[in-house]
């Protein structure tokens, strides 16, 4: 591990080895060297495993650009171009802020540290707009006329689809953030986020044993997601936790109005009340929620979809006690976390939260710069067969491993909002949870 | 459905349902009120009403945020002064697009549509470059949160009440304003005449300007009132524009009865059917009745008598 940052790059070589394993930083053994500014410059960064930083000198090692790069990528012998496809205008720009931060923060954390085979990361961002033919359209801009390496991008599934054919027929490499609702696949993309059934059996699992519940409310938004998610859980509760779906609704995305879900959910009194709106919707729902006198610290409420994020504009008052279920708070308890919030308030403001989905994007320049490193190659034919098995030590959720199906392996937590507008960790599966995109029984 | 359930519970959920029923129609004839004003009277088709709600939403969370820090004893009665600016601020607003843009369009109203469609993706972006493109959570007072305990299974939910009350003082004053007041004889006569209402005597383009200010400015106070209920974004407005263009063309364009009643029709219909279907079905069939409607009635449920 090691420990060289981008102040003084040639005059320190103090890289102890080059694992891929990303061992904890050991700034005390540079203490006496650093002045207090360097010192808290260093703690920031050591919010990323420390892989092989490589002094400038070290350049002349980095491997040749034809041995990395033989299909025509944007790759100098210094750059490697990226690009970052998310909605910076539109309806989704609420959401995909915090996914351009993340991207942001991690491509300058890893050019702090040497960057990439040697090379600098350079990214080129395109704005989807929220418009789905626009995001094809972009990623078809950066593969074809800048060959990027790789994009971080998308946010919603339908981004996601319209993309796909896109990456698949130009091959590209996309990492996308999102949990999302599975029944995917591709050699194009890496997915970070959770797939519905990581994120949903587990807090279901909980829910059941934690509060004996078992009948439960389901309320969604009215697209792909939501309904993928509720037949999933519906599937789970009827058959794994025998227990009883007494209600299901959906309304338009964009609905404002949700007084008679509510009075339906007080006539049928569900011990659970498990929601996946999403978007203005969210903020309607848990303020009229709580208008109708439902007391969410009696009242058990599971969503997979408000993330810090979402908090931010419903009102911590207006859902604390209600349980959210998916793989990171902004809360979380680890050494990766304590210096990945601090670095990423630092770039972004005091005030800025992280949700989830900023921390899967934060995790897709990471993996696939590791991924790089041990394909020894910027082709994304050999990223894609060298993914599998690529494992990220120093994220924020704390460890996570990609999956053959390209998913990740990760943890499936149970935080409970508080007032604050944070969420509190209340229960985490002891093992990391296999992705399963197709989850048979649950189809 | 109801087989299942005690007559008590039956009888609380339909008081439940019929408040539900109530706080929807209030909503959407505040909502509506402004555009009824500016669409119905003036005849411009203003895609922005949505932005002017949402600037009052800003200048909500604003004044907010300004007691909070500056004036905290006082937080609790900070609505009020923040729906006087709301209003203030999108009237304003409002009289400088109608100088700006909307005065050149009065004889080409169909462009009026694709004038304020561009104005109002301006405003979005605007609302996005200044508050950020994430939602903001506007602080409530303790005393609108929750709900009045009635019994133990009807609860009604304050801020709806807030809501009401608020439609009830707008509609009442809207209606004095536009029917009793010798301003708002000036307004109809320049509706229905602009050169003869022009040859009396009547200053019609300071007229247009307040008329179209009032409209955008009880906008602004919808957006205030919304803040309870619905979420602040920079693109909200757009959750409520369609709606409340519905709610107008519905209730007839020029008629000011017809946008309460049409109000009323719609949100009962849409309300009944989300409790007896899902949400999804009762906004398809609401939609399909409507269109049916209008089919039969082109000119909407209450349409001015004038001579063709």
């Amino acid at each position: 591990m090691l420990a060289v940052h981008k102040f003084e790059p040639s005059s320190r070589t103090n890289r102890v080895s080059s694992n891929q394993s990303g061992v904890l930083m050991s700034d005390e053994a540079n203490k006496g060297l650093l002045s207090p500014l360097r010192r808290k410059l260093l703690m920031g960064m050591a919010a990323v495993p420390a892989i092989t930083m490589l002094p400038r000198a070290s350049f002349a090692q980095a491997p040749a650009t034809s041995a990395v790069n033989t299909t025509g990528l944007a790759v100098t012998d210094t750059e490697v171009t990226v690009g970052i496809l998310h909605s910076a205008t539109g309806t989704m720009a609420i959401s995909e802020t915090g996914s351009i931060e993340a991207e942001k923060l991690a491509i300058e954390q890893i050019n702090a540290m040497g960057g990439v085979l040697g090379r600098k990361i350079k990214f080129i961002q395109e704005d989807g707009a929220s418009d789905w033919p626009t995001f094809a359209e972009k990623a078809k801009k950066l593969l074809v006329n800048d060959k990027v390496a790789a994009i971080m991008g998308c946010w919603t599934s339908a981004s996601r689809k319209a993309v796909l054919p896109v990456m698949e027929q130009y091959n590209g490499m996309l990492y996308y953030p999102t949990f999302y609702e599975g029944l995917e696949q591709s050699k194009n993309v890496i997915y970070t986020g959770q797939e519905a059934t990581q994120q949903i059996l587990a807090g279901l699992n909980w829910i059941a044993k934690e509060k004996g519940a078992k009948s439960f409310f389901f309320v969604g938004s009215d697209y792909i997601w939501p309904r993928t998610s509720n037949k999933i859980a519906r599937k789970h509760v009827e058959n794994v936790l025998k227990g009883k779906v007494v209600g299901e609704e959906y309304y338009p995305l964009g609905n404002t109005q949700f007084n008679s879900v509510i009075n339906k959910i007080k006539l049928t009194k569900p011990d659970v009340i498990f929601t996946d709106v999403v978007g203005g919707s969210n903020v309607a729902f848990y303020k009229q929620l709580k208008a109708a006198g439902i007391d969410l610290s009696k009242q058990a409420l599971l969503t997979i979809s408000v993330t810090e994020d979402e908090i931010d504009g419903i009102g911590g008052e207006n859902i604390a006690g209600a349980y959210a279920c998916m793989k990171y708070f902004q809360s979380l308890d680890n050494p990766n976390n304590k210096t990945f919030v601090p670095a990423f308030k630092k770039m972004w403001g005091e005030k800025t939260v992280i949700g989830d989905v900023t921390q899967a994007a934060y995790l897709g320049p990471w993996l696939w710069k590791l991924t790089a490193e041990k394909a020894g190659s910027f082709d994304v034919d050999k990223i894609a067969a060298a993914s599998p098995g690529v494992e990220f030590k120093g994220a924020p959720e704390g460890y996570v491993r990609i999956h053959e199906n390209h998913h990740l392996w990760s943890k499936t937590r149970v935080g409970r909002a508080k007032l604050d507008g944070q969420f509190e960790l209340i229960f985490e599966t002891a093992d990391f949870v296999e992705p399963d995109p197709f989850p048979k029984g649950y189809q | 459905m109801f087989g299942d359930y005690s007559l008590g519970d039956l009888g609380s959920i339909f008081v439940m349902q019929g408040f539900a029923g109530l706080i929807l129609f209030s909503v959407y004839v505040l909502m509506a009120l402004g555009l009824a004003i500016i669409f119905g009277q003036m005849g411009v088709i203003n895609m922005a009403h949505g932005e002017f709600m949402i600037l009052g939403a800003y200048v909500t969370w604003m004044t907010s945020n300004f007691f909070q820090s500056y004036l905290p004893s006082l937080f609790s009665g900070y609505f009020f002064l923040a729906m006087i600016l709301a209003f203030v601020a999108s009237g304003a607003l409002g009289m400088l697009v109608e100088w700006v843009l909307i005065r050149h369009l009065y004889k080409r109203p169909l462009d009026t549509l694709l004038a304020t469609w561009g104005l109002s993706l301006i405003l979005q972006q605007a609302y996005r470059s200044v508050f950020g493109a994430r939602e903001v959570g506007v602080e409530l007072p303790q005393w609108m949160l929750g709900s009045l305990h009635v019994s133990d299974s009807i609860e009604v939910p304050i801020n709806g009440v807030f809501v009401m009350c608020l439609t009830v003082l707008i509609t009442v004053a809207v209606a004095y304003v536009m029917y009793k007041s010798r301003w708002g004889r000036q307004v109809r006569a320049v509706v229905q005449n602009r050169i003869m209402a022009g040859a009396v005597g009547i200053n019609t383009e300071k007229v247009d300007r307040y008329t179209f200010g009032l409209g955008c400015g009880i906008a602004g106070v919808a957006g205030s009132a919304f803040t309870m209920i619905g979420s602040t974004g920079p693109t909200s407005g757009q959750l409520y524009i369609v709606d409340t263009f519905l709610v107008v063309v519905f209730g007839g364009a020029a008629s000011l009865i017809g946008t309460i009643a049409s109000a009323f029709s719609i949100s009962q219909t849409q309300s009944t059917l989300e409790f007896f279907l899902s949400g999804s079905m009762a906004k398809v069939l609401t939609l399909l009745a409507v269109v049916g409607i209008l089919m039969l009635r082109p000119q909407g449920l209450f349409a001015l008598k004038v001579r063709k």
